[in-house]
């Protein structure tokens, strides 16, 4: 479980970024945070490993406090995977780099062997076991940050801006990832303002604007909420936008297989 | 082939090709990056291989994905004239372009604003001022809302629209945000493996070939294809929201 | 790593920040100058006060105090060397004192003085061109490549790297998954940066007139002839004037 409770932070700089933040995720949750540049997304993903210890306030990873914890011993069960792979790779194959946690951890080698070709069988990834992690294009460099983390298999998943750069295909193909991580009762926390790639997945829509969380629900909800969107600087999914202009039509459908069930219903009923 | 004026939408998945392509537009390729390059590119006359890009940036304008590192210097002003400044300007036009660009792109309150401070839509927004203070003739962007969030995405989009339509700038947009884009276009060029696949206005675009591809056609048009699919009458699929609402209300009404 | 941000320069409304960066330089080298004649501790002393009401005019007090607490460290070992190596007490102050001066000086100058602006003045002084923006570029990138450092360490210690940990050895070797993603980032950041230069005619004609130009203003000028003044006094009084000077009879107990 992370459970945070009146989280305040404030940088070096003075800067306060997250203003009083109460949250709970309950293991095997998939949430989505959502909110504006700098609304302090980052920020608050950042207290779940221990990397930011909060100025104000608790977070709890599984009832441990982490402001008593180092940031290696949260890691194990909070598995924090960021934004750009750039900032992390620096092995010279990709079979070192995702080893490298596990070497960090102190995991044998004949589990560190087994585990990376796990890994690496999972996310596709067999064919550049030997290659330097430079040579590999965009797409391939995410997936290796991200099999670097899932190889020591965190309880909790947190994935910071997963689909930047990221072309339909590719980002199909995180949405039913990120569902079989779930179905393995693994927290899934994604941090993004893609909203058309929610749409598609509808977890539970944490929404956060200057500092503060300013909704916590469905997704069919928030993000049809033009208000709510407003204000975290995001467009509402087009289904949306699409059923809210026609009258008679529920207003909380935002992905496009729901939205074909009603409209063949609708139409169906009409003949 | 691109007119002069036209909006030129090109996507395509991941390792099409159209990276490459767009930097072929101002000489980055082959001048800056080595290989082979065989074939002809030749943008307002101008014969790529000949002319290096400087030269070519008369012309061309180039707007990058990421906002941090197209912008140098401490104010938004100095920024925007940078270009103007390289084009060997006197003093007096270089101030006139710089005013002018900032009007145009709508930041004229963020000039002496340092562009670290800025949002990545303002800074994205500084970077089209500084590229259009060169008074270019064609426009090129490379994913330029990868980094935005939506709103600032659509702002963005609706700037670079507002220049080709007023100043007639043509505009090539590499994209993947095909939802907000594609209103904007005349048309849209999808690349597959190195090759043009699709290219024409996005209504004869947005087809099965191009869901095949992989391409993030826009979600009102996947549902429309599936509701005809599913043999409900659609006159007209819709390639924006627009479109999709006005097509909803017919087949509701019938 | 405070000492630093004695040298960062922030963007505020000061007199001082207000100055044109040459006149500045001439008051900062000046001071140096200065403060290279004398070895009297008194007089030493009333030229690293004296910057205290030049540094809060330019409001930056607290980050001149960080950087003198940086430099402490440094100031003490100039104090022992001297010490150990048979100076007087006082002497050896006068060197510390002198050493925090010349820090001040340079601390203040790059604090109010902005890079794009020592850039034009070395355009103006007709530096070449290239030489200017890169040394400005080079400046505008430090406060990015610090975040980058952040983020890589960050990003490191979630996948367990654990870097006050081990023996010595172990420590820095430590530091080899920070150090190679910061150079690749700064690398493809370069890169980037040129693609953009290339793109906006970067060294297309080869006279450039630049926007902003730095003008001189009265008030500069008045700040130059004051500064010229002050070390001319300085001068003949580090030759023929009788200064008031203080000895302190302290002796380093023998410990030897």
């Amino acid at each position: 479980m992370i459970t945070v409770k009146k989280v305040r932070y404030v940088y070096p700089n003075g800067n306060e970024v997250l203003r009083g933040v109460d949250l709970h995720i309950e293991d095997g949750d998939f949430v989505a945070i959502m909110g504006e540049n700098g609304a302090g997304k980052t920020t608050l993903v950042k207290t779940f490993n221990g990397l930011l210890k909060p100025t104000d306030g608790n977070v709890l990873i599984d009832d441990v406090e982490t402001r008593k914890t180092s940031v290696a011993a949260l890691s194990r069960s909070v598995g924090l995977v960021f934004q750009n792979p750039d900032h992390q790779l620096f092995c010279e194959t990709v079979r070192d780099e995702v080893a490298y946690s596990l070497r960090n951890f102190g995991y044998p080698p004949d589990v560190i062997e087994r585990r990376v070709r796990g890994i690496l069988e999972t996310l596709d990834l067999m064919p550049y076991v030997d290659s330097s992690p430079f040579m590999l294009s965009g797409g391939e460099r995410k997936r290796v940050a991200l099999a670097s983390v899932l190889v020591w298999n965190p309880k909790h998943i947190i994935l910071d801006e997963p689909t930047i750069g990221q072309d339909y295909q590719q980002k199909d193909r995180l949405r039913n990832f990120i569902v079989q991580l779930n179905t393995q009762r693994k927290t899934v926390v994604v941090v993004t303002h893609d909203v058309e790639f929610v749409a598609e997945c509808r977890p539970r829509v944490v929404l956060l604007s200057r500092g503060r969380i300013v909704a916590d629900g469905k997704a069919e909800e928030i993000l049809s909420d033009s208000t709510l969107t407003e204000k975290a600087s995001l467009l509402r999914p087009q289904i949306s936008i699409l059923f809210s202009s026609v009258t008679g039509l529920p207003r909380d459908v935002i992905d496009v297989f729901s939205a074909k069930a009603i409209i063949n219903n609708a139409v169906g009923g009409q003949s | 082939m691109v007119e002069k004026g036209e909006f030129v939408v090109v996507t395509g998945p991941s390792g099409c090709g159209k990276t490459t392509l767009c930097r072929c537009l101002n000489g980055l390729v082959p001048n800056f990056y080595t290989g082979e390059l065989t074939g002809d590119v030749l943008v307002c006359g101008l014969d790529i291989r000949q002319q290096p890009t400087n030269v070519l940036s008369r012309h061309v304008g180039f707007v990058f994905q990421n906002p941090e590192n197209q912008l140098f210097s401490l104010t938004v002003e100095r920024d925007v004239a940078f270009g103007p400044e390289n084009l060997g300007l006197t003093r007096e036009e270089t101030r006139e372009r710089v005013d002018w660009a900032l009007k145009a792109t709508g930041i004229e309150d963020l000039k002496d604003r340092a562009p670290y401070e800025l949002s990545g839509g303002q800074q994205q927004r500084a970077a089209l001022a500084s590229v259009l203070a060169m008074k270019p003739e064609v426009m090129v962007l490379d994913e330029p809302t990868s980094f935005l969030d939506p709103k600032s995405s659509l702002e963005i989009l609706r700037v670079v629209a507002k220049l080709n339509k007023e100043l007639g700038i043509t505009v090539v947009l590499v994209e993947h945000r095909l939802d907000l884009a594609t209103r904007y276009s005349n048309r849209i060029v999808v690349l597959d493996k190195g090759l043009v696949a699709l290219d024409g206005p996005a209504r004869s675009v947005y087809g099965k070939q191009a869901h095949l591809i992989g391409i993030g056609v826009p979600k009102v048009t996947l549902l429309f294809h599936l509701l005809k699919q599913d043999g409900v009458e659609i006159e007209r699929i819709p390639v924006t929201v627009e479109e999709g609402e006005e097509e909803l209300r017919r087949i509701l009404a019938d | 790593m405070r000492v630093f941000e004695g040298f960062k320069f922030s963007k505020l409304q000061t007199p001082i920040h207000a100055m044109d960066p040459r006149a500045k330089f001439i008051m900062i080298m000046v001071v140096f100058v200065i403060s290279l004649l004398f070895t009297n501790v008194l007089i030493l002393a009333i030229i690293l006060l004296a910057q205290i009401p030049l540094i809060w005019l330019g409001r930056s007090i607290r980050r001149w105090g960080g950087s003198m607490k940086g430099g402490v460290f440094l100031a003490g070992l100039i104090f022992f060397m001297n010490l150990l190596t048979g100076s007087t007490f006082t002497y050896s102050l006068a060197m510390t004192i002198r050493f925090l001066a010349l820090l001040s000086s340079f601390s203040v100058f790059f604090m109010t003085t902005s890079p794009d602006d020592l850039g034009l003045a070395l355009e103006q002084a007709h530096v070449p061109y290239s030489l200017c923006f890169t040394f400005t570029t080079a400046v505008r990138l430090v406060p990015t490549m610090a975040v980058d450092a952040q983020t890589v360490i960050d990003a490191q210690r979630s996948r367990g790297l654990e870097l006050d940990r081990g023996n010595l050895l172990k420590r820095i070797r430590n530091y080899i998954p920070i150090l190679i993603p910061l150079i690749v980032s700064a690398i493809r950041r370069s890169i980037e940066l040129a693609e953009a230069l290339e793109s906006r005619a970067f060294a297309l004609v080869s006279k450039r007139q630049s926007l902003i130009v730095l003008r001189m203003k009265r008030s500069d000028y008045l700040v130059t002839l004051i500064s010229v003044l002050l070390l001319s006094l300085a001068v003949w009084a580090s030759l023929y004037a009788q200064l008031p000077s203080i000895e302190i009879p302290f002796e380093l107990p023998r410990l030897w």
